[in-house]
């Protein structure tokens, strides 16, 4: 028997995913990554019935405040009304569909329909209409506002909807996730985290479902990001793996249930709460310490560490990323075409960081992320390598996620691909679905 | 523009120096770039939707000060720099060249950029903006002190990645 299948054959069916415990192989076929089709499917099949995330609540600070933003492929208003409750919106006038709000952000006093001139609270009620008599009796002004999202949801300030109304609330949604993200926002004194200003958002050339993989992986490190770990030693910092190590320390891939999945590394390229390295320079010593003291008068030593020595990489599924490492990012994406996504990132940190604290925080972050960073431009050209090879899926069909086949699930390392088969296998299991 | 501008730097001077360190960065002679800046450079691309920001507050695209230009140098150097391996072919074409001010031995200059930048297997991606450079001058030579590369793209979206020194 061979190893992989040959050739465009699918040894169970037409079945994208392909898995064999007694055999300890998983495949995925690569057709996933070029297919108008399965893309078209995805929209239906996972981005209409996941919970996609929205933003985030630090992100609106004072009534009539949005911004604009695509969810899911629908143009969406983030806003928060004139009494304080976060909103989102379709944005698109309930009389002839122009968007009614055309700007990134701001605060309004109102949306106007710069079309004929409809008006909407922000709260989305229908506010005028020139020339409304012209209208029968059947017209309901307070009917046609505009349209809220299905449904919208928030778990400690990140905000998420679902265009499918009878979706599990978030909380069970996320379920193991939400521990994560508790030990992320566990940095803040007040356990409030906000959105930094400035946003990183470009596009990769590539399915969106590499970005997932590639978030988490942890095999890709040393190959992909020689020049990062490079820059690291250089400013004295040790990432020399052990002998017989791939990385620095061993850390775990984890399966947090409904396809979510996590790294849980212990940390060796330091975090601005509360682990210094040498990079952050000598004169940030006292101020690590003095986070990380608070760290253990509030939560004690064991979740202080927790907080503080550990590194996760939490992928939500489908398509929400927080990367808890050399600082913390957030970042979604989503699918332009099957071989094209768009990426949208912040740095997200505590609300009471010191001015020092904050800058500290944003230049750790560019060390590593972002498009401009040490890493990820490389994580981009392994990516659209990766697409352009997909142009032979034909004759070299299958993609191999087998690393840590044989394995108990506690036993998956961060550079083995357990974690990566909790998405493919949720992935999978809501395509069939709807087949 | 005030007199002490005129007598400190001339406008000539200024294109000159843009000139000979467009041609440097697009033949990537990196390490000759490196010694038209000051021991305590900066260099900063602002977020294509904050592009006034502080980068003490702000999440820049890039904020380096020299110790981390010197490693980014280092690392467009590398082969395993994939993101620029094969390295990319640019070339930078800059007018509007300006003296915007003068502060004690501070001098800003403001310029505008098109870089076309061409790579296998990729698209050709145009990234156009305005520098805004803090000059000073050291042993005679003017020298770049601040770099600031500002996109007009409101979002980064097709250019992907600023993987080269814009």
């Amino acid at each position: 028997m061979n190893y992989m299948p040959s050739g465009t054959e699918f040894p169970s069916g037409k079945e994208f995913v392909v898995e064999d415990p007694k055999a300890q192989t998983f495949f995925v076929n690569r057709e996933v990554f070029v297919s108008e089709d399965v893309s078209e499917r995805e929209k239906r099949a996972i981005f209409d019935r996941s919970w996609i995330y929205v933003g985030h609540a630090s992100e609106l600070k004072n009534p009539g405040d949005f911004k604009t933003r695509p969810v899911a492929g629908r143009p969406i208003i983030f806003c928060r009304d004139r009494e304080g409750q976060v909103r989102a919106l379709i944005n698109s006038c309930r009389h002839r569909g122009a968007l009614v709000c055309r700007e990134r952000e701001g605060n309004a006093r109102q949306f106007y329909c710069m079309y004929h001139g409809w008006t909407y609270h922000p709260d989305g009620r229908l506010k005028s209409v020139p020339g409304d008599d012209a209208y029968g009796g059947s017209f309901m002004k307070d009917e046609m506002g505009l349209v809220p999202v299905a449904r919208l949801e928030q778990y400690r300030d990140f905000y998420f909807a679902n265009f499918d109304r009878n979706a599990v609330d978030l909380s069970t949604y996320l379920g193991k996730a939400k521990d994560y993200i508790d030990i992320v926002i566990d940095q803040s004194p007040s356990g409030k985290m906000q959105i930094i200003s400035g946003t990183q958002e470009y596009d990769i050339r590539a399915n969106w479902k590499l970005l997932v993989e590639n978030s988490v992986d942890d095999y890709h490190l040393i190959s992909t990001h020689s020049t990062w770990l490079n820059y690291m030693r250089n400013s004295g910092v040790n990432v020399t793996p052990p002998k017989g190590e791939l990385l620095p320390t061993r850390g775990f891939g984890r399966d947090l249930g409904n396809g979510h999945l996590t790294t849980d590394n212990p940390n060796y390229r330091g975090r601005p709460v509360a682990r210094w390295i040498s990079v952050y320079g000598e004169e940030a010593k006292a101020d690590i310490d003095a986070l990380r003291n608070e760290l253990v008068q509030r939560l004690g030593s064991a979740r202080a560490a927790r907080v503080a020595d550990t590194n996760r990489n939490l992928a939500i599924f489908p398509n929400l990323v927080i990367n808890d490492g050399s600082s913390v990012t957030v970042r979604h994406f989503y699918p332009v075409a099957p071989d094209r996504m768009h990426v949208t990132a912040w740095a997200l940190g505590p609300v009471e960081e010191t001015e020092a604290q904050r800058a500290r925080r944003l230049h750790a972050f560019l060390t590593f992320y972002g498009p401009g960073g040490f890493a990820t431009p490389d994580d981009v050209a392994a990516l659209e390598a990766a697409q352009l090879g997909f142009a032979a899926w034909r004759e070299v069909p299958w993609s191999d996620l087998s690393r840590g086949m044989g394995k108990a699930p506690d036993e998956q390392l961060a550079t083995d691909e357990g974690h990566l088969r909790v998405f493919w296998r949720k992935w999978h299991e809501l395509m069939e679905a709807r087949v | 523009m005030n007199e002490i501008v005129a007598s400190t730097v001339s406008r000539a001077e200024v294109e000159d120096l843009f000139y000979h360190e467009a041609d440097l960065l697009d033949s990537w002679k990196l390490d000759e770039w490196l010694k038209l800046l000051t021991d305590d450079a900066t260099y900063y691309v602002p977020p294509n939707d904050k592009p006034d920001a502080d980068a003490r507050y702000t999440l820049f695209t890039i904020a380096d000060d020299i110790v981390r230009l010197r490693e980014r140098v280092i690392r467009l150097k590398d082969p395993n720099c994939h993101a620029e391996f094969p390295l990319s072919r640019t070339r930078r074409m800059i007018g509007n060249v300006r003296i915007t001010g003068v502060d004690g031995d501070v001098i800003s200059v403001a310029a505008n950029f098109i870089i076309h930048r061409y790579r296998h297997n990729d698209l050709l991606r145009v990234f156009v903006g305005q520098y805004r450079h803090k000059l000073k001058r050291q042993g005679g030579l003017l020298k770049i002190a601040e770099r600031r590369a500002i996109l007009d793209a409101e979002e980064l979206g097709l250019l992907g990645s600023v993987s080269f020194i814009l």
